[in-house]
């Protein structure tokens, strides 16, 4: 009955054809949905669907394979700049993004983003940084704020101890392999458009073969956090943001 | 047309990679094998073939690489030196898990730990038994020549893509690094196919290919398992290669690889030359590994010993097949010590023989 509502005239939202029809695993409140919606929609946009291969990363994100409708290949934790490297070494025509989150890529994988961006991989990768190891039950993450408590700090992080926070971002944009590096969220309509724009240049940028393009999205962990979604936005707004500021970091000069 | 030439191991492997049409090679530098990356590089095949090769940053990224690679139905190909195959397990069992093709290359060296640069057959468990995490198999081929370890790279990816199973070729510090004549195979195409399990981007019509090894359901992992179970089956009933030397009239029997194989060789011609009778038999395929036939020895021998270059260790599988027909001892050399065929000989005569 309900698809008869729907004809061209009164279409104003369709769900895009780069995200499937399965029902996301994630928290409620949870920025991975946004984000994926975002990536898939600027696959979406520039048509290359059929040119775009995913590396799924060990995280709360392990499945994002059930929802990009495109080529994906799972990666070991922390490798997915390493297996991106591979295909596109082997596909260089085709579109290869990773989907990473802040455990996978500043932790256990931090010689591989390195390497991949020093090298200049034209690869785009996707960064979700919400300073927390989501899957495994709200652990401490390379990038968990001083004195943010986890269940691996429940004291809050002591940086004496534990060290300090990783801003990856900022380091892969000191390398000259890396083209575009910005750091995005996507927790209002307005965030939401501008982190699907960076994505969409990001990959028109692969096509030019200048390198990587690096794209973080500081995202939230309501779970995680021990908080409500619309606390954790709040929380993320007031402590992630002046730690982690949004914004373009290197830009192509024009 | 026969192409002869003398060449390193090392060297010889790396062109016959070039040969085999290789798509890619992802490589990280160790003693003894860097001469792999170090001619592949020098020769540039990215303008005789197309071949990509990459100097990675790790044994872990290089393995992972060749994983990206040939989920992409691409012949990709490493090779690296014992603590450096340790680094790659988890991406090997990965590989295995997602049924993927591809060669893997283990110039042994001694271990444990740094170990030391000179030869060894430490590494035939870590081979044969799986390596890495899980309950999986690879193809093993284990060359005694330069020869051998040339035609074993283009066997190796002919196997690797027929099963969809990676194929590790255990070589070891005296094969890699010695130089003998080969006879060089011609230039093998490129693939051109695309499979339908590679990730090359979603065709209209079809759903997406995903090349994973995760499966959260417990009924859908043991599937995986069972249908790895059935592939390791058909490749022990299909892919058993071997080489005999005398053995239709031996009392005695040298089981031996690789190198060892080869000083057991000498050893076996010294104790014919004094009228003991022995032969040697010369696993190609470690895994799969002679069993039917070491069995069927079994009962004609007096008794067995294996030659490696080792504490033990295929010693085991033999003891397996043997099944307690008759009997059966070790004699190695290991830390980068090589037997001579005379101590090969005198432990013939005081484990089996006199023992």
């Amino acid at each position: 009955m309900a698809e008869n509502l729907i004809t061209p005239e009164n279409l104003v939202y369709k769900k895009t054809d780069v995200l499937t029809d399965r029902i996301l695993h994630y928290c409620p409140g949870c920025g991975h949905g946004t984000a994926h919606r975002m990536l898939a929609e600027a696959i979406d946009e520039l048509g290359i669907q059929g040119d775009t291969i995913g590396v799924a990363p060990v995280g709360c994100s392990v499945l994002a394979y059930y929802y990009f409708d495109v080529d994906m290949t799972e990666a070991a934790h922390g490798r997915a700049p390493a297996v991106a490297t591979g295909i596109k070494r082997v596909m260089p025509e085709k579109y290869v993004f990773t989907y990473q989150g802040d455990g996978d890529l500043a932790a256990i994988g931090t010689a591989e983003t390195i390497h991949a961006c020093n090298r200049g991989e034209n690869i785009l990768i996707v960064f979700i940084n919400n300073g927390i190891y989501g899957m495994t039950g709200g652990q401490m993450a390379p990038t968990t704020l001083p004195g943010m408590k986890s269940s691996t700090s429940p004291r809050g992080r002591d940086v004496a101890t534990m060290g300090n926070p990783l801003k990856m971002t900022e380091l892969v944009a000191q390398l000259p392999g890396t083209y575009f590096v910005t750091r995005q969220s996507v927790h209002t309509p307005g965030n939401a458009r501008k982190t699907k724009r960076a994505l969409k240049k990001a990959l028109e940028f692969q096509k030019l073969g200048k390198g990587t393009c690096f794209v973080e999205i500081v995202s939230n962990c309501p779970s995680g956090w021990k908080m409500t979604p619309v606390q954790s936005n709040q929380w993320m707004e007031e402590h992630m943001f002046p730690f982690y500021p949004l914004g373009d970091i290197k830009v192509p000069e024009e | 047309m026969k192409e002869l030439r003398l060449m390193k191991g090392n060297e010889a492997l790396a062109e016959a990679a070039i040969r085999a049409g290789a798509d890619a090679y992802f490589g990280y530098p160790i003693t003894p094998q860097s001469e792999v990356i170090e001619y592949l590089m020098r020769e540039n095949p990215a303008e005789r073939t197309g071949m990509v090769v990459l100097q990675a940053e790790s044994e872990v990224a290089a393995i992972n690489m060749v994983y990206g690679a040939a989920g992409c139905g691409k012949r990709a190909m490493t090779s690296s030196s014992s603590p450096g195959i340790s680094l790659k397990q988890e991406g090997i069992s990965y590989i295995a898990g997602a049924e993927l093709p591809c060669v893997i290359v283990n110039v042994v060296r001694g271990g444990p730990g740094l170990g030391t640069i000179q030869p060894s057959q430490s590494d035939y468990f870590q081979a044969v038994k799986g390596g890495g995490h899980g309950d999986y198999k690879l193809i093993v081929l284990a060359p005694a020549t330069v020869q051998e370890t040339v035609d074993y790279v283009k066997l190796a990816f002919e196997l690797a893509f027929k099963y969809r199973n990676p194929v590790m070729i255990l070589s070891d510090g005296i094969i890699g690094q010695m130089m003998e004549k080969v006879e060089l195979f011609e230039q093998q195409p490129r693939l051109s196919e695309e499979f339908d399990w590679a990730t090359v981007g979603k065709k209209p019509g079809r759903d997406s290919v995903i090349v994973t090894s995760l499966q959260l359901q417990s009924e859908e992992q043991e599937k995986v398992n069972l249908r790895l179970q059935a592939k390791y089956r058909v490749i022990e009933k299909n892919e058993v290669r071997f080489e005999s030397h005398f053995c239709e009239d031996a009392e005695y029997l040298f089981v031996a690889f690789g190198s060892a194989a080869r000083i057991s060789r000498k050893a076996m011609e010294m104790a014919r030359e004094k009228g003991i009778r022995v032969g040697l038999l010369r696993p190609q395929t470690l895994y799969p590994f002679p069993v039917d036939e070491i069995h069927r020895l079994a009962g004609q021998v007096k008794g067995m010993l294996t030659v490696e270059m080792n504490a033990g260790q295929m010693v085991e599988d033999v003891r397996l097949a043997v099944n307690g027909k008759t009997q059966v001892a070790h004699f190695g050399r290991f830390g980068g010590m090589i037997p001579s065929p005379d101590e090969i000989l005198n432990a013939l005569q005081q484990k089996i023989i006199g023992g």
